[in-house]
C-alpha cells in the first residue's frame, strides 16, 4: 500500500452512469489485478474503494458507476484536479493456478477488474474468454475492448437488447475452460458458483471503512476463518467461500 | 525543544498520542507505513475471552465528518491474542501497548484482564466499558455507577498493572460513572466512546447498518468529547485519556486543556493512515506556536477559565 498524489488526465462517460477515470501518478504498489485503489474526496469523510481496470507504467484507469454521493463527486471531476489516494489494496487475483484457457466473467461494473486480468493472463500466452453480463444494451461497456485484446467474448443481456439473453450463466454452454475468475454483484457470483463445478477465484465487494486491514469494518465467514474483503480479499478462492 | 512527555498512570509516554482501539489493529497494517515506535503507544483492538466474528455487515456507514461502525467487538479471543498476535505486534513495537478488554459479565472482565496483566508487552488495561454495539454487556457496565464500580473493582482485585476504564458518553452524567470508577480505584479513565447513531438509506427505506444503530466516531464528536472529558476533569484526579474525534494538533491541546493527560485517535487512522504520525509531527510546532514548553503544564489548563 501507498499514499499518493494523483492527477485526472481524463473522466469521461461509458454509458448514462458508468464512468471512466485515468489517473496520473505512483502506481509502483499496484502489483496484481484486481486489486483496489481508495480514494479521498473533499468533504466526504469515508475514502471511496474502486476496482483497478487498467495500468501503465504512471497512470491507472477505474471504472465507476454513480450510484451515490461520492461517485456522484467524482463522475463531476476534471482534467488536473489532484487526489490523495491509497494504491495496491487488497490481494487480487493469483494467475498462476489459471491453466491454459481461463474464462472471465463479469457483470455490470464487476467488469473493469477483469481487463486488466485479461491482459496479464494474456501476456502469460494463455487462451483468455470473457462472458459480460449487464442489464441491456445501453449499459454495455468494454465488449470492444475486450475483443481487441484478442479475447473470445460472449454478451448477455438481462432483457436480451443485446448478446445472449439472460444471465451470465446462460452463456456458458459449450465453453470450454480450465479456470473460472469472477467479479461482478453478490447474486450473480452465487450463480456462478452454483452453475460450474471448476477451480475459481470470486472478487467481492463490501460496504468498508478504511480499505486497509484496520477497522474489520468488512469482514465476513469463510471455510479458513475470518477474511478481511479489503486486506484478505476481495478475491477468494472458490473453496473458501461458504455457500 | 518542547516536551511532550507525559506520565499516563505510573509511566511515561514520549508522547500523548495513541491511536484508540479498534482503528490500529494490532499495529502490523500501519508498521508497513511508518515506524509505529513513535506513538506513544497504541491501544489494541479489544480482547473478549471468547473469540468473535461480531455484527453482520454492513457494518460501516458514512455521516457528515464521520463515520457510523457496528463491527461488534470482532477478535480471536484472548488466548490467540495473547499466543498469536502479542508475538507479532512485539517484532513492530518496542514499548509497552495498551491492552484494551471486553466482556459480556464481571467474571469475563476478571479473566481477561488477568490473562493480558501478565504480559510484558502489555503496559495498561484499558477496560471497555462503553461498547454501543454488542447485545448484553458491553456498553451496559458503563451506563450506570453501580455497575460501573462492581466492574472496576473486580478488575482492580485481580490485576497488577495500571487499569483505565473506557467510559461510555450515552449517559446522562458521565462525570458520576468516572467517579464511580475513581472510587473503585481505577489508575484512569478514558472517553468518550462512540456515541450510540444510526442512518436510514432513503432508497431502501431501511437502516444502513444491518445491525440498525453504530457507533459515531469522527470529527463530528470532538466537541462532545471535549465537553465530557472536561466534565470528568472536575470530578476526578485521576488521570483521564480523552478522545473522539481528534484529528490535528490543536485539538490535542485544546482536549489536553480540557483535562487530558493523554489523547487517543481514532476513526482518523481509518481516513488517513498516516493521522497519528503527522499529528505528533506536527504537535511540537503547535506548542511552540502557542507558547507551551511542556504539555504536561497544560493538562485542565481550561478548568478554571
Amino acid at each position: 500500500m501507498k499514499q499518493g498524489i494523483f492527477e485526472i488526465v481524463s473522466n469521461v462517460p461509458l454509458t448514462k452512469n458508468v464512468f471512466k477515470t485515468v489517473l496520473h501518478g505512483d502506481v509502483s504498489a499496484i502489483t496484481r489485478p484486481g486489486q483496489f485503489i481508495n480514494i479521498r474526496l473533499d468533504g466526504l469523510y469515508l475514502r471511496r474503494p474502486i476496482s483497478v481496470c487498467d495500468l501503465s507504467e504512471d497512470s491507472v484507469t477505474i471504472i465507476y458507476k454513480v450510484v451515490g454521493k461520492g461517485t456522484e463527486k467524482m463522475s463531476g471531476m476534471k482534467p488536473g484536479e489532484r487526489l490523495d489516494v491509497l494504491s495496491g489494496l487488497g490481494n487480487g487475483y493469483d494467475t498462476s493456478v489459471s491453466g491454459p484457457s481461463p474464462l472471465l466473467i463479469g457483470g455490470g461494473v464487476g467488469v473493469p477488474p477483469l481487463y486488466l486480468l485479461a491482459k496479464e493472463l494474456l501476456k502469460e500466452d494463455k487462451s483468455v474468454s470473457v462472458i459480460l453480463g449487464f442489464n441491456s444494451a445501453d449499459e454495455v461497456f468494454y465488449e470492444e475492448e475486450f475483443k481487441a485484446l484478442g479475447c473470445g467474448v460472449r454478451l448477455a443481456t438481462a432483457d436480451g437488447s443485446k448478446g445472449i439473453k439472460g444471465f451470465v450463466t446462460d452463456a456458458l454452454s459449450g465453453l470450454e475452460y480450465s479456470y473460472i475468475y469472477t467479479c461482478g454483484p453478490e447474486p450473480m457470483l452465487k450463480a456462478v458458483y452454483k452453475s460450474t463445478d471448476s477451480p475459481a477465484q470470486f472478487s467481492f465487494e463490501e460496504r468498508m471503512g478504511c480499505g486497509f486491514g484496520a477497522c474489520m469494518g468488512c469482514t465476513c465467514e469463510t471455510v479458513t476463518g475470518y477474511k478481511r474483503i479489503c486486506r484478505d480479499g476481495p478475491v477468494l478462492f472458490k473453496e473458501e467461500i461458504k455457500w | 525543544m518542547v516536551d511532550m512527555k507525559v506520565d499516563l498512570c505510573g509511566i511515561t509516554i514520549d508522547n500523548p498520542v495513541i491511536p484508540a482501539s479498534g482503528t490500529f489493529g494490532y499495529g502490523y497494517e500501519f508498521a508497513e507505513l511508518y515506524d509505529i515506535n513513535i506513538l506513544g503507544t497504541f491501544s489494541f483492538k479489544g480482547a473478549t475471552k471468547e473469540p468473535r466474528f461480531g455484527n453482520p455487515t454492513p457494518r460501516i456507514a458514512e455521516t457528515p465528518s464521520g463515520m457510523l461502525n457496528a463491527v461488534g467487538l470482532q477478535n480471536p479471543g484472548v488466548d490467540k491474542v495473547i499466543s498469536e498476535e502479542l508475538p507479532k505486534l512485539k517484532k513492530v513495537f518496542n514499548k509497552k501497548v495498551m491492552a484494551n478488554v471486553s466482556g459480556f459479565s464481571v467474571d469475563d472482565y476478571v479473566y481477561t484482564c488477568s490473562r493480558l496483566d501478565k504480559c510484558e508487552e502489555v503496559g495498561w488495561l484499558e477496560v471497555n466499558i462503553s461498547c454501543p454495539n454488542v447485545h448484553g454487556g458491553g456498553m451496559s457496565f458503563g451506563t450506570s455507577p453501580k455497575s460501573a464500580f462492581e466492574v472496576t473493582s473486580a478488575v482492580k482485585k485481580a490485576v497488577k498493572k495500571p487499569v483505565i476504564i473506557k467510559l461510555s458518553p450515552n449517559v446522562t452524567d458521565i462525570a458520576e460513572i468516572a467517579k464511580a470508577c475513581e472510587d473503585a480505584g481505577a489508575d484512569g479513565v478514558s472517553l468518550i466512546n462512540t456515541l450510540l447513531a444510526m442512518r436510514i438509506d432513503i432508497k431502501k427505506r431501511a437502516p444502513l447498518l444491518k445491525n440498525v444503530t453504530g457507533g459515531l466516531s469522527g470529527p463530528a464528536i470532538f466537541p462532545v468529547a471535549v465537553r465530557m472529558v472536561y466534565q470528568c476533569a472536575k470530578a476526578v484526579k485521576i488521570p483521564i485519556v480523552g478522545m473522539g474525534g481528534i484529528s490535528s494538533a490543536e485539538d490535542v491541546i485544546e482536549m489536553t486543556l480540557a483535562g487530558a493527560t493523554a489523547v487517543e485517535v481514532g476513526a482518523e487512522n481509518l481516513t488517513d493512515p498516516f493521522a497519528s504520525k503527522k499529528i505528533i509531527e506536527d504537535l511540537p510546532n503547535v506548542m511552540e506556536k502557542y507558547g507551551i514548553n511542556k504539555l504536561s503544564d497544560i493538562i485542565g489548563g481550561a478548568l478554571n477559565g
